[in-house]
């Protein structure tokens, strides 16, 4: 919210600098975003009139301009704008005026002819964006005028405020002042003006029912005929425009300024309109019928639902949306001579709720939603009255008050002890009462020997109830920045658990392997599941913002293929990348949430499968488990190129090869190694797993070199485990060194060379036990797989 | 003896100065100290010598065979030295001559910011919690002191998830549930972080997204007060940024805590950055999760891992963190 210095000190005398009183409004939670000095740069600008214009006898884009600044003599200036017509009024900046640029404004002569002055565009005056020639002032005005007084502007100062949703009171002049004034301790007092009143009283000429009574809590009603609609004058549209509303007539403008003022929005019917032929006007205030219909001020029809609020005339035709907006039927307008003013209370909830649902949250709804004040309706009429007066209009007295349901408020009973054990400071009760009080705040001992007390809180603080809140109010005047600041002390030493370690010891590991983390959107269109190979069937989002994003995952594999795309388009190929994230499935009908867990997958563009496997055995060798592979064509990866993956005998993922159908879907050419984990069940594996330790021998070891011609459809796996099984406690090591295919190996053969490395922890072996190992060894290989040992 | 010492030693240090390589070097000692040669056969004949005569000329062999001994082996540390220099000459290796790139992976930089946090942290008594992406309404909002059609759940533009009775399920707007499931399974005193992902119905922007990560605080101990939460968030303050940088606490509003507050931090030029938001922890959140709010007191603080992580390195469009662009990824 905008609020003008000028303005708060109307409240309370607030000196000094401007700067510091934005750092008080904001150590009091009313955050200073932007702080606006504003006219301050139309010191020696005044009205002109514009008395004659001249070619320029050597200049096209100049011309000659005489103008009487109010001493009825020509003065000639020299101006490159051509907008204005003889008789206008323009601002002229008289010689050594500066300007909002820094410079300065001298005599001087422009080919040839003088120029004694400056006439001046709206831009030029920091008055609005217009730079679009001469500004042309109002016609009443008097040449000679300084334009700060012509058009109300004071050298000022305007505080763009955040405020947070628990303070409503803030949301106006009025409430703004009294938090500052407390804080400096300056006297703080909302004046109460008299309205003299003349004519048939109201009560006698107009009703209102409220048929609602627990969405309308008051309604307050009052007329003034005779009213002149005219445009406001300078001093109130001035502030109107610095704070953000556009002026359009002296009621409108007067309503709004007593909105931002007060923090009442309000609102004027024409009151002929409103009769609409009738003698006896009123207002029903009723909740809505389902489907109802009512063209607002904008011209917009809208439509309703039975749990909007509607104000009705007297034949319960709809004339407006409670605390929304008004109706087009009883809008005021130029012909209008008397009008009925209503200030009300609306139950916050519905007023919030309507206005969400029909788009139109204005500074009134704002208002009404986050709690207006019931008790001050007859003030802000009054005040209402008060500014509109210079217009002329006549009052009719009396008020009509109707009411409904007003939220019940009990006193809060504060204990110092309590609220010092919350905030850690040390006040006394006394000390508590004399930070509150000046609030509004009205304290009374509660019972006798203790220091506790009760706080009546005042109607405009709607979000202050319990004692917590009452300790807040205590904090902030005290100042948060005057408690002192404490480290607790926790009575354990802080952790990772294991689990968590490991989880990160995963990531590190990718990492070091080669893969480059990435972190895609959980979120997927309609059919990218299907287009990366898997099942449909994610979780929908009800309310996405696009379609695009309202699948939720069940795999990051889509993720993860568009990331290499995205890749391989900036022409990056060979990429590798990992995630680690939150999949989503649907659980079990009645599960309070639907099925979420962490997986780990990992692609690697221009790799094939063995790279994904090399991965997965990095993987399992850290966490000390096993893993097996079980032919399978898992879904959308290459059908010959890929298994699910048990670890230690469970299920947990699968690896292999992206299929190529998948892959050219997602514009990736190559192949691309894929391998998918579940993650909370490797990490279970893990933390099962026990790690062995086997001594280092001290003797030498022996080494064997065993090439076999292995038919295709054998896996190098299950030679390995042959080997492994019949070299005994001997073999310490085992790796394939060589892999060849061509003449002389048969075709849909392959030649496969192992080396065995022997050694005993006891004793040096001897040539004869390294033989008998690897005779051992061929015999094995021989009897269990159609694999030949090579000369 | 008819053997001229002298004139043998000077034609083996002639022999041995020519001598141009290792291989030349070994052939000449063998000439020149093997079994045929001149020294070896006088030592034989030194036997058909009187005591004498034996004794002087031993001594006169002997020396000769040290000398033309020490002559070989000076050459030959000679010889190898140069050998060994030539070879080194000749493997110059030009050690930019490098093929590929790194191979190195690297981490996300929100999970480097990440465990960062996670790590001052712990070294404040704090532990690690998690909690569900997914979550009910009920720990989303309504434990959190925002019962259904309370204003303040407009702070958070939600995205409901079609699951279980409408509105029921949401992806959680903020990391506060974990605060909720964490008071709701463990008894107090409670001391722990919550890192996590959240999610908001957002457009994507330089500075916003719909999905971000947000890491949680929850104290709750005895006579925990507003001058423990100050005193907390300047600890972190200076652990993660740094003993020059200094935080401040604001006033401010959230349904969850009460006093609220904004927590700023104060960078060493004086400057000032809006960091999170925090407070004592809401009565009536305690009251939720059965802790009794007359016993147990506590503290909350929350705010965003991204943008600390933008902050890190000055990057200025938070869509980078998403995009997965290796270009961008590899630089971190």
């Amino acid at each position: 919210m905008k609020v003008l210095l000028s303005w708060l000190r109307e409240f309370a005398p607030f000196e000094g600098d401007p700067v510091a009183l934005g750092n008080t409004m904001s150590s009091l939670g009313m955050a200073v975003e932007d702080l606006v000095h504003v006219g301050a740069n139309l010191d020696g600008i005044v009205v002109a009139r514009v008395l004659e214009l001249r070619a320029h006898p050597s200049a096209d884009r100049i011309q000659i301009v005489d103008v009487d600044r109010g001493d009825g003599n020509a003065l000639q200036i020299c101006c490159g704008a051509f907008n204005m017509a003889v008789g206008d009024l323009v601002p002229l900046a008289t010689l050594g005026t500066t300007m909002a640029d820094g410079r300065t404004i001298e005599r001087r002569k422009l080919r040839g002819e003088w120029s004694n002055g400056m006439l001046c565009s709206a831009r030029e005056l920091d008055l609005s964006d217009d730079a679009d020639g001469i500004m042309i002032l109002d016609p009443h005005l008097t040449p000679g005028t300084p334009l700060a007084d012509a058009l109300g502007v004071v050298h000022d100062v305007l505080y763009d405020l955040d405020l947070t949703g628990n303070r409503p009171d803030a949301l106006s002049v009025a409430g703004v002042a009294r938090d500052l004034a407390a804080q400096l301790g300056l006297p703080f007092a909302i004046a109460d003006p008299v309205a003299a009143e003349r004519g048939t009283p109201i009560t006698d000429r107009a009703g209102v029912t409220i048929v609602d009574t627990d969405a309308c809590g008051r309604f307050t009603a009052r007329i003034l005929d005779n009213v002149r609609i005219e445009p406001s004058p300078p001093h109130i549209a001035n502030r109107l425009t610095l704070c953000g509303m556009r002026p359009i007539n002296n009621v409108v403008d007067i309503s709004n300024y007593v909105m931002l003022e007060l923090g009442q929005p309000n609102h004027t019917f024409d009151l002929h309109k409103l009769a609409n032929g009738s003698t006896a006007p009123g207002i029903r205030v009723r909740r809505a019928r389902s489907g109802e219909r009512i063209v607002t001020l904008d011209d917009v029809e809208r439509e309703l639902t039975a749990d909007d609020l509607l104000i009705c005339d007297q034949d319960d035709r709809p004339v407006g949306i409670a605390g929304v907006m008004g109706g087009a039927n009883t809008e005021i307008d130029d012909t209008t001579t008397s009008v009925l003013l209503e200030m009300a209370w609306f139950e916050p909830g519905g007023v919030a709720a309507t206005a969400r649902r029909l788009g139109l949250r204005s500074e009134a709804s704002l208002r009404f939603e986050r709690g207006t004040d019931y008790e001050h309706l007859e003030l802000c009429a009054r005040r209402f009255a008060e500014l509109l007066a210079p217009s002329g209009f006549t009052l009719a007295p009396g008020v009509i008050d109707a009411r409904g349901q007003l939220p019940r408020r009990a006193p809060v009973r504060v204990r110092p002890a309590k609220v010092n054990a919350l905030l850690g400071t040390s006040l006394s009760g006394a000390e508590m009462r004399a930070l509150l009080e000046p609030i509004g705040f009205a304290c009374t001992d509660a019972a006798a020997a203790t220091d506790a007390f009760d706080v009546v809180v005042p109607t405009f603080r709607p979000d202050t109830s319990t004692e917590a809140d009452v300790a807040e109010e205590v904090a902030r005047h005290y100042g948060y920045d005057r408690i002192v600041a404490t480290v607790p002390s926790a009575p354990r030493s802080g952790a990772l658990t294991v689990r968590q370690q490991r989880r990160r010891r995963v990531r590190h590991l990718l990492a070091d392997l080669g893969c480059t983390e990435a972190m895609p959107m959980p979120f997927l269109a309609p059919g990218d599941l299907e287009r990366a190979g898997l099942d449909g069937g994610g979780l929908v989002i009800t309310n996405p913002l696009a379609a695009e994003e309202s699948v939720l995952r069940t795999s990051l594999r889509p993720g993860l293929l568009r990331s290499i795309a995205h890749n391989e388009s900036h022409r990056r190929r060979g990429v590798a990348l990992f995630e680690i994230g939150r999949v989503y499935a649907p659980g079990a009908a009645g599960d309070a949430l639907p099925h979420e867990h962490e997986r780990v997958s990992v692609i690697m563009a221009g790799r094939d499968a063995t790279a994904a496997v090399d991965v997965l055995a990095e993987m399992c060798s850290w966490t000390a488990t096993s893993f097996t592979l079980e032919a399978s064509e898992p879904k959308g990866l290459h059908p010959t190129r890929s298994a699910l993956v048990q670890i230690d005998g469970v299920l947990l993922g699968e690896v292999g090869e992206v299929h190529p159908a998948v892959l050219e879907r997602y514009g990736i050419a190559g192949r691309a190694a894929w391998l998918d984990l579940d993650l909370d069940g490797l990490l279970d594996q893990a933390a099962a797993a026990v790690r062995g330790y086997a001594p280092v021998s001290r003797f030498p070891s022996s080494d064997i070199d065993l090439a076999f011609e292995v038919d295709e459809a054998v896996p190098v796996d299950e030679l390995l485990s042959v080997l492994r099984s019949a070299g005994g406690e001997l073999l310490v090591d085992l790796w394939l060194f060589d892999i060849f295919r061509g003449a002389p190996v048969a075709a849909g053969r392959r030649s496969l060379a192992f080396t065995l490395r022997l050694q005993a922890t006891d004793r040096t072996l001897t040539d004869d036990e390294v033989a008998v190992v690897r005779g051992r060894c061929i015999d094995a290989v021989h009897g269990a797989l159609p694999a030949r040992l090579r000369a | 003896m008819n053997l001229d010492i002298d004139d043998l030693r000077r034609r083996a240090t002639d022999a041995v100065t020519a001598a141009a390589t290792l291989e030349e070097l070994q052939a000449l000692r063998g000439e020149l100290l093997g079994k045929r040669s001149a020294l070896a056969e006088a030592k034989r004949g030194l036997g058909a010598l009187g005591p004498d005569e034996r004794k002087q000329w031993g001594q006169r062999v002997n020396d000769a065979l040290r000398d033309v001994e020490s002559i070989l082996d000076a050459r030959r540390v000679e010889l190898a030295q140069a050998a060994l220099d030539a070879q080194l000459r000749a493997e110059r290796l030009d050690l930019t001559e490098r093929i590929g790139r790194s191979r190195r992976g690297h981490l996300h930089l929100v999970t480097q910011t990440w465990e960062l946090l996670e790590d001052v942290f712990v070294g404040l008594g704090f532990r690690v919690a998690e909690g569900p992406e997914i979550e009910t309404d009920w720990h989303n909002f309504e434990a959190l002191n925002m019962p259904p059609g309370h204003p303040a759940r407009g702070m958070w533009d939600t995205l409901y998830v079609e699951w279980g009775p409408p509105g029921s399920t949401v992806l959680r707007t903020h990391t506060s549930p974990v605060q909720a499931r964490v008071m709701l399974e463990h008894e107090p005193p409670i001391y722990i972080v919550a890192p996590g992902r959240v999610f908001r119905r957002d457009t994507a922007d330089a500075t916003h997204m719909p999905v971000f990560h947000q890491i949680e605080g929850l104290v709750i101990d005895k006579g925990i007060t507003f001058g423990d939460l100050a005193g907390t968030i300047q600890a972190f303050t200076r652990a993660y940024f740094g003993g020059d940088f200094d935080s401040r606490l604001r006033p401010s509003y959230f349904p969850f805590t009460e006093p609220s507050a904004e927590f700023d931090i104060q960078r060493p030029d004086g400057s000032w950055l809006e960091l999170g938001g925090c407070g004592m922890v809401h009565p009536n959140v305690l009251r939720a999760v059965n802790i009794d709010p007359d016993e147990w007191s506590g503290f909350a603080f929350g705010f965003g891992i991204d943008r600390l992580a933008l902050m890190r390195y000055g990057v200025d469009d938070l869509r980078e963190f998403f995009t997965n662009d290796i270009r961008f990824l590899e630089q971190f």
